[in-house]
């Protein structure tokens, strides 16, 4: 026993001498992964934009990653290895990994830190996050365009500013077609947990909503729409092939551009620590196909995203009434970063309460 | 579809896998065995079922294949608890890691894969009478099978011979022994029908409910399956309504947040919980409910003197 | 042929310390065979599994940092099972422990005193512990199965932090994320080393120590071990069993509260949805692999930290992925309790005509 242990070390100390030798000549870069990589949602995406930088710069550098790091105590530790193991970029891609990274941050001054969806930075640390709201504002004028009801169903996993900004969006594009479009809200308190996305899903169709949209990683709600025959749109990837009849479009992260760009700025040796809020104009959302659709909804679907891209237009353009009848940004202007950042409120017409 | 046969049809599936899980568990207790590995077995059912559907394209070859991957690991639960006579609490609780670390691996490559779907059956007439007409004649097959095998189940233990000896080697096994019925063979064969309802469970999970493959996608729901056999007090007839009552609060729930009545989600989510424990208390304060069946030796390793 | 097994006279002593050892051993064995199968060099797997981690100054801490929590979660449901008292919720208790403790530092954050971090620490043992209430009033009031109660308790813990870290506890000033206030001074452990070593490690391994002694010389281990392995003689011997179940429970609830609490005021520093990483679930391996005794219990403990923390090498060096460290514990677990069967049991093998001459007979 005692003998093949050390050969065991024998043999894992060449491996590991050896690995660190081609680590030496390529930039590490280190990513911290909240679920599986094979999520098809969150996750999922992250690692497309992971295996872009290996696809452009893989002469340059290396990727590595860890999956299902917990948002606990277990974070710091993770991130800490990945720095002493001489990874030179760490991407940390859940919001409950922000103290953790800030804490590892403060140790490994020479390494540069990208947590998404924050809002502490640091000299080594940066903040990045989409504008996916844009994206929900498109499929809100769709559900509107394409509902009979006139009632759309809206699965939240955890009301956080992001998915309340998700619903406000989609309700306020929804309205710009149709004033009194309803909005009904189901939260599973889960990011993940396929069996109770589901039932949401089925609940909310049993109350009258045709269109299923959710805010959860899972392609359960779109599955079940197919099969109930009610439309739905995919979340974070591309989930038509989940649903080929159902599916209307999806909103897509893109990270890849991002990803490469940031990699790319610490081999030339210009990464500097900034906050960046991306939206479709920067690549960062796009939509999938737009199908199942009439062509006049996907003309409208197109045109808006256009507008948006091209700046043109913000979703959060007012005027814009919260849910107790107040004004959050008046004709001719739009609601402010810091609201957004941090929103905690529904817009009128949500059929839910925070 | 009216809103209230959707309702039911909702409860229905969501209570269907705790369903198949508990009825085989059932059996498993009332042997005299308590496996807390039901959670771990029907992970590895859903995992099996889904790769094998998958693979060949044909759903009734995973539900075949998920009865087969539940079995495997309760004929290892079988082997340490009987054969080695290791203490079966910490032998469950080993089968329910490994399940989920092994479903896990051998997952890791049907992640994010569109499965295939169990189809309903629809019987052509039938099925579209109005009211009852969806709800009786329209399910999936594994909710008839659920039902079939709980109706099997309360008249093998009460009216047949194998009902007899199943219900002798879990009151007492000493005295089973001394009838020469061979205890260690017949808690072998119930463990081994509990793994495969556990089995059918998962297949349900990935099969039917949500056709694909997601880790730890049993959720607890081998958990909840276990206290309805408690709950039940070993009869199947009350496992049943228990299965759908629990479903039932799990759904409403969800319903009264779609209807938008500002109750927190938090504590919609815990309300089957609180359920469970209220049902458990009531069950278990009324003596007369909870001793008559209970098994008496449930539980307890047996070594055959020699 | 057939495997047949024969009670022993007497506890084997031999095998009682051969057998952890044995189980071990076969775990490697095995996990070897699987990391070959799945076309990674075994022998490098191994290595960076359970040396790697023994290596180096910063994962010696870490592997400390993340045993501590095992082992005092650990012992406590050490003496629980001994006594046949089923707590598998303890991760609901560390959760009460937590939230109870982090009342001072979410309502009171101005007072700073060391004062304020002992009554963090009492508090978060005395959430757990009364969070463990419920089950043993439930069992020794109305006959409730522990084991379902303990473990619903644990969602509705988990739900009820949740709510309490989005709505009244929600750090005012961190944009409607769901987190406290960042704990400050006196209302974290202190810590030393390179940051993450803290004063829980301390109390982890002086609580196991005591509990060892306890358990070894004092009259109530004496009684939590009658009662566990033969009821009827305890009852003869005076030793209650309700009793007993509070005893229980409220020794690993307290337990289980004060590692929570201790894992919000060191490694993570606030509340958040997630504090724990399961650390009530393995803890029961974990007392199953120590052997149910309180100094097994602390080598166990850190054994399995060894497997998560090796387990991330692994992942990083190697692309081997994190479901193997469950597949591991799990096999970990059942050559543990297959080994234990040779203390009692001796294996005979039968021949054919043998085993059905015994058959017949029996």
């Amino acid at each position: 026993m005692k003998k093949l242990l050390t050969a065991a070390a024998g043999i894992a100390l060449a491996s590991a001498l050896s690995m660190s030798a081609v680590a030496a000549d390529k930039l590490k870069v280190g990513f911290i992964y909240i679920g599986p990589p094979g999520d098809h949602g969150w996750t999922y995406q992250h690692d497309q934009g992971r295996q872009a930088i290996d696809a452009r710069l893989g002469d340059q550098v290396e990727t590595v990653f860890v999956e299902n790091v917990p948002e606990g105590p277990d974070a710091e530790r993770t991130i800490t290895r990945l720095a002493r193991q001489g990874a030179g970029l760490i991407f940390t891609t859940s919001f409950g990994y922000m103290d953790p990274t800030l804490k590892v941050a403060a140790k490994f001054p020479d390494v540069k830190f990208e947590h998404a969806t924050g809002y502490k930075r640091a000299d080594n640390v940066s903040t990045y996050s989409s504008r996916f709201y844009e994206g929900r504002y498109v499929i809100g004028q769709i559900a509107a365009k394409t509902s009979k009801s006139g009632v759309a169903g809206y699965i939240g996993s955890f009301p956080i500013p992001e998915v309340v900004r998700g619903i406000n969006a989609f309700l306020l594009g929804a309205q710009s077609v149709n004033p009194d479009f309803k909005l009904k809200v189901v939260w599973v308190n889960s990011w993940f947990d396929p069996g109770r996305e589901a039932d949401a899903a089925k609940v909310l169709i049993s109350q009258g909503a045709d269109i299923i949209t959710q805010h959860t990683d899972s392609t359960a709600a779109v599955q079940v729409a197919e099969e109930q025959g009610v439309n739905a749109f995919g979340q974070a990837s591309d989930m038509e092939a989940f649903a080929p009849n159902a599916l209307l479009t999806s909103i897509i992260d893109n990270w890849s551009d991002y990803y490469i760009a940031r990699t790319q700025a610490v081999l030339d040796g210009t990464w500097v620590s900034t906050d960046t809020f991306g939206g479709m104009d920067a690549n960062m959302v796009n939509m999938g196909p737009f199908v199942n659709m009439p062509a006049d909804v996907k003309a409208m679907a197109e045109a808006t995203t256009a507008a948006i891209t091209a700046g043109e237009f913000h979703p959060f353009s007012g005027p814009v009434y919260k849910q107790d009848g107040s004004l959050a940004a008046a004709e001719g202007e739009v609601v402010d970063l810091g609201s957004l950042l941090g929103m905690d409120w529904y817009v009128q017409g949500v059929d839910d309460k925070l | 579809m009216s809103a209230y046969e959707a309702i039911i049809l909702t409860i229905i599936t969501a209570s269907t896998p705790l369903l198949l899980a508990a009825i085989g568990e059932l059996v498993v207790e009332r042997s005299g065995v308590l496996n807390l590995g039901i959670e771990g077995m029907m992970v590895m059912g859903a995992v099996c079922g889904f790769a094998a559907a998958h693979v060949s394209g044909s759903a009734w070859l995973g539900v075949l294949a998920a009865i087969m991957g539940g079995v495997a690991m309760s004929l290892l639960f079988g082997f340490l608890t009987q054969t080695l006579i290791t203490n079966q609490v910490a032998t469950g609780l080993a089968i329910t890691l490994l399940g989920l670390g092994l479903s896990g691996l051998i997952g890791s490559d049907f992640v994010g894969l569109p499965g295939v779907k169990l189809a309903n059956v629809s019987i052509p007439w039938l099925s579209e009478l109005p009211y009852v007409g969806r709800l009786v004649f329209g399910q999936d097959p594994l909710v008839y099978v659920s039902i079939g095998l709980t109706v099997a189940v309360a008249y093998l233990l009460k009216y047949t011979r194998w009902g007899l000896i199943i219900r002798a080697v879990g009151q007492s096994h000493t005295s089973a022994h001394a009838l020469g019925y061979r205890v260690i063979a017949v808690r072998y064969a119930c463990i081994a029908f509990g793994g495969a309802t556990s089995g059918l469970a998962g297949a349900y999970l990935s099969l039917v409910y949500t056709p694909q493959w997601i880790e730890n996608m049993t959720a607890g729901r081998g958990w909840i399956a276990l206290a309805l056999v408690v709950f039940s007090t070993w009869l199947p007839g009350r496992l049943a309504a228990g299965a759908y009552l629990f479903g039932g609060v799990w759904i409403l729930g969800l319903y009264a947040q779609a209807m938008g009545l500002g109750i927190p989600s938090q504590l919609l989510s815990s309300l089957p919980y609180v359920a469970t424990i209220l049902a458990l208390v009531v069950i278990s304060t009324n003596r007369r409910l909870s001793v008559i069946n209970t098994p008496a030796s449930l539980g307890q390793g047996f070594v055959p003197d020699r | 042929m057939q495997i047949v097994l024969e009670k022993r006279s007497q506890a084997s002593s031999w095998m009682n310390v051969m057998s952890p050892v044995l189980a071990i051993g076969l775990t490697v064995i095995m996990g070897g065979l699987i990391f070959a199968a799945m076309g990674k060099p075994p022998l490098t797997a191994l290595y960076l599994y359970f040396i790697d981690p023994l290596t180096s100054w910063w994962s010696i801490e870490e592997v400390l940092v993340k045993a501590g929590p095992l082992v005092l979660i650990g012992v406590g449901l050490a003496v629980c099972f001994k006594a046949n008292v089923w707590n598998i919720g303890a991760e609901g208790q560390l959760t009460a422990g937590a939230l109870m403790g982090a009342m001072v530092p979410v309502l009171l954050g101005d007072w700073q005193s060391p004062w304020a971090l002992v009554l963090m620490l009492l508090l978060g043992a005395l959430g757990g512990a009364m969070f463990a209430f419920i089950p043993a009033w439930l069992k020794t009031r109305f006959g409730v199965n522990e084991i379902l109660t303990s473990l619903m308790l644990v969602y509705i813990a988990q739900l009820f932090l949740d709510w309490m870290v989005r709505g009244p506890w929600k750090d005012p000033h961190g944009y409607n994320f769901p987190k406290s206030v960042a704990f400050e001074g006196w209302h974290l452990l202190p810590m030393w080393g390179d940051g993450r070593m803290h004063l829980g490690l301390v109390v982890a391994l002086v609580i196991a120590l005591v509990l060892y002694w306890v358990m070894r010389n004092n009259l109530k281990g004496f009684e939590v071990r009658v009662v566990g392995s033969a009821p009827r003689a305890g009852a003869f011997a005076g030793f209650s069993q309700t009793k007993m179940v509070w005893f229980c429970f409220a020794l690993s609830g307290g337990l289980a509260g004060l590692a929570g609490l201790i894992e919000v005021a060191g490694p993570i520093g606030q509340l958040q949805p997630h504090i724990s990483p399961n650390y009530g679930f393995t803890a029961i391996i974990v007392a199953f692999l120590g052997r149910l005794n309180p100094l097994g219990v602390v080598f166990s403990g850190l054994l399995l930290a060894i497997s998560y923390i090796g387990g991330e090498g692994v992942q990083i060096e190697l692309g081997i992925s994190d479901k193997t460290t469950q597949v591991f514990q799990g096999m970990l677990l059942f050559f543990i309790l297959m080994c234990d069967t040779l203390i009692l049991y001796r294996v005979r093998y039968l021949s054919g005509t043998q085993a059905n001459i015994e058959g017949e007979t029996s």
